[in-house]
């Protein structure tokens, strides 16, 4: 990197190249290197450009708001939310009841968000008070309970009283199965809202518009009182404090926030995909989010909707090229699933030895 | 494991003191959990109507696959590093290891002894570069390794999948896939399968039972070597950084150095501890063998006793034990009681995660709460 800076600075002016280099950070920048490396040579290849952007364009508003959910927790100095599941699981739970009523369309959907949301705030505040009796450790301890909370649930899957035959095991009619299909409910019915084509790139629109809709509420909820409270908990706690703001409920809201924002990001995660997966597919749903938030920009003490944005953006088009392009280009191996998790398990470890103590 | 405990100890002995009555308490507490999962054991067994023979037969060959690892996770603990989640960096040194021998075709106990000793220059490296990222992350090294194990089987698929056959260079139809690039998804250690366990006095069975002596004198002898290592002044230096890392720095020693030898003696064993594992089993998943180690290997130590900031042998054998009994016969009891083996396979790892995460909540909110009595004093 040295080489590489001075190389820079005798064709830029150095303080100004600097300052722009540490704020956006060497792994962003190799990110966004790597991301257009991917784009040339999918251009290179002659790869259908447009089925490639439209992919992308599905996988940030399928996962757009489960990386929200990082958003308040961040803001408070809680920490990345490694608990994720906790709230994934109450959507998965919200969208199995819809569907045991047979509900279709809009109605299906938003009452799958509507039983999700009470589960998902009484769990968020049990969460809460787990993490405020274990500051400082909330990361490891959130992803374990996370874990913990998925194979509970795995139980609850196979005994829960659910009697819908296009939902049970065919044989033996006792326990969920593992993927549920929501062809005939609400798959896609956000991802079709209003879609059109542009230059021939498909825009999901209605499901832009949901995230958008998300995160415009948030970039508003953190001009409010609460939520500018909320920003100066996280910026400096004894500060906070003294000049009269509840720390304590700040990280209790922020919790809550983040454990709804999962549910509701979990319904619409199986609606765009098309299936519920239960059992232990949600097991690992809070890395890609927890790694989208922090290539975005976001640290572990200070976040924007911004930071969501970009890093949804940047994340999930380098998640959903990378196949494709790399399968044309290596002809069959497949280094993709190498290169998440290379990628987002060494964005996270960045951003935890970046600041000591935070 | 009574070593003089500097400032919390003589503060916890005068709370004890002031308060009668509560030594029985401490050491109820102290044994709590293992208390816990021997009834849950003992309930298990009842309910799972077991054969004694099959479990015991199943117990004793758990214990030599699983002991050795477990006690791997000791000496960073001794050394303030909390539970070594990148144990599994070791275990994928071990294997790396292993797919050399295999490529050499050197089998039998030198072929096992060969891996052990290939494996500990790619476990030392990996152990160095570890404690480098934990030093870094002081106050988050549990959160971090455990980043870092995933990262790490990032970094071994990429060499294992994509640059065998393309950069490294290496042929081995028999290893590789049709393809030519990258290593097939299982491997056959019929070579070195069970290379250690029968290598002494494998005729002499106890009673009914067959027991794996060699394996047995290898984890005697890392218990006596924990034992003694904490001993000696480098394990004493150990435990004063684990007690408080700046006290140890102003007296002298060199913390984060310390702090890296811990890492990289655990890693080396943990590489050993994968071997012994691998060579019992006889076959291995090239891309996930060591994925469940670090969670099993800990949560086994935690059930034994140990909290983040101590844990000695006994916790790691009891352990191992009743971790392992409960996984045999939770599936079978789950059959019984309600019909659905899944059942007791779900509680099985419900029990896993959550045990580790009772653990960690339990250390914080203690660690907490003696900041908080130490602030008003």
């Amino acid at each position: 990197m040295e080489l590489n800076m001075s190389k820079v600075k005798s064709i830029c002016s150095p303080s100004h190249l600097r300052n722009f280099y540490e704020k956006f950070g060497l792994p962003r920048l190799i990110i966004c290197l790597f991301l257009l490396g991917l784009f040339i040579l999918a251009f290179i290849m002659k790869m259908d450009l447009t089925i490639l952007l439209s992919a992308s364009l599905d996988r940030i508003g399928m996962n757009g708001l489960l990386v929200l959910a990082m958003l308040p927790t961040l803001v408070t100095g809680v920490g990345l939310n490694f608990g994720l599941p906790v709230g994934f699981v109450c959507g998965l739970v919200g969208g199995v009841i819809s569907m045991e009523y047979d509900l279709t369309g809009f109605t299906g959907l938003f009452t799958a968000m509507l039983c999700a949301l009470p589960l998902a705030l009484l769990t968020g505040y049990l969460y809460a008070a787990l993490l405020e009796r274990v500051r400082g450790q909330e990361m490891m301890v959130g992803t374990y309970v996370g874990f913990a909370v998925v194979a509970g649930m795995c139980i609850f899957w196979l005994t829960a009283p659910f009697k819908n035959p296009s939902m049970v095991w065919a044989i033996g009619g006792k326990g969920l199965r593992v993927t549920l299909t929501l062809y005939e409910h609400y798959s896609k019915i956000l991802n079709n809202f209003l879609a059109f084509k542009l230059f021939g790139v498909n825009i999901p629109t209605g499901l832009l518009l949901f995230f958008g809709f998300f995160c415009w509420l948030a970039h508003l909820f953190f001009r409010t009182r609460t939520g500018m409270a909320m920003v100066a908990t996280g910026a400096n706690p004894m500060y906070a404090m003294s000049s009269g703001i509840n720390v304590r409920r700040m990280r209790y809201i922020s919790v809550m926030m983040s454990n709804a924002l999962a549910a509701l990001g979990a319904v619409v995660y199986a609606q765009s995909y098309g299936f519920l997966q239960l059992y232990t597919a949600p097991l690992y749903m809070a890395f890609p989010a927890v790694a989208a938030a922090l290539i975005g920009g976001a640290t572990l003490k200070k976040a924007t909707v911004g930071h969501i944005i970009i890093g949804a953006v940047l994340f999930q088009t380098l998640l959903t090229i990378a196949l494709p392009v790399t399968q044309t280009v290596l002809q069959g191996t497949d280094i993709s699933e190498i290169a998440r998790m290379i990628i987002s398990n060494g964005m996270i470890l960045y951003a935890l030895t970046r600041n000591e103590r935070g | 494991m009574n070593e003089p405990k500097i400032a919390p100890q003589t503060l916890s002995e005068k709370t004890v003191k002031l308060k009668e009555g509560k030594n029985l308490e401490l050491i109820l507490g102290e044994l709590s959990v293992p208390l816990f999962f021997t009834a849950l054991c003992l309930l298990g067994i009842i309910a799972a109507g077991l054969n004694p023979r099959f479990l015991v037969n199943e117990i004793i060959t758990r214990l030599a696959r699983n002991s050795f690892l477990v006690l791997s996770l000791i000496i960073p603990v001794i050394a303030g590093l909390g539970l070594n989640f990148g144990i599994v960096i070791g275990a994928m040194s071990g294997q790396a290891a292993l797919i050399i021998i295999t490529h050499l075709e050197i089998g039998g106990l030198p072929g096992f002894f060969l891996a052990a000793l290939i494996s500990v220059p790619f476990s030392l490296i990996a152990g160095y570069l570890t404690g480098l990222v934990l030093n870094r992350a002081k106050g988050r090294e549990m959160v971090t390794g455990y980043i870092l194990g995933f990262f790490a089987n990032g970094v071994y698929q990429l060499i294992f999948l994509v640059l065998v056959g393309t950069l490294i260079p290496m042929s081995n139809p028999k290893m590789m896939l049709s393809s030519g690039i990258g290593l097939r998804n299982t491997m056959d250690l019929i070579a070195v399968n069970k290379a250690l366990d029968n290598a002494l006095l494998s005729s002499l069975r106890l009673g009914p039972f067959k027991i794996p002596w060699a394996t047995f004198l290898a984890i005697g002898l890392l218990c006596l070597f924990t034992a003694y290592f904490t001993k000696t002044k480098l394990g004493q230096q150990m435990r004063a950084v684990g007690q408080d890392m700046h006290i140890a720095a102003v007296s002298g020693i060199n913390v984060d150095r310390i702090r890296l030898i811990a890492i990289m003696i655990s890693t080396v064993l943990g590489a050993w501890g994968q071997l012994i594992y691998l060579q019992n089993i006889g076959t291995f998943n090239t891309y996930n063998s060591h994925e469940q180690v670090g969670m099993f290997s800990i949560a086994a130590i935690l059930i034994g006793g140990a909290s983040i900031s101590k844990a000695t042998i006994w916790n790691a054998l009891i352990g191992v034990l009743l971790f392992h009994t409960l996984f045999v016969v939770s599936p079978l009891a789950g059959q019984r009681i309600l019909g659905i083996p899944q059942v007791g396979e779900y509680f099985r790892s419900f029990l896993a995660y959550g045990v580790i995460a009772v653990a960690l909540a339990l250390h914080a909110w203690q660690t907490k709460k003696k900041a908080a009595s130490r602030d008003k004093e």
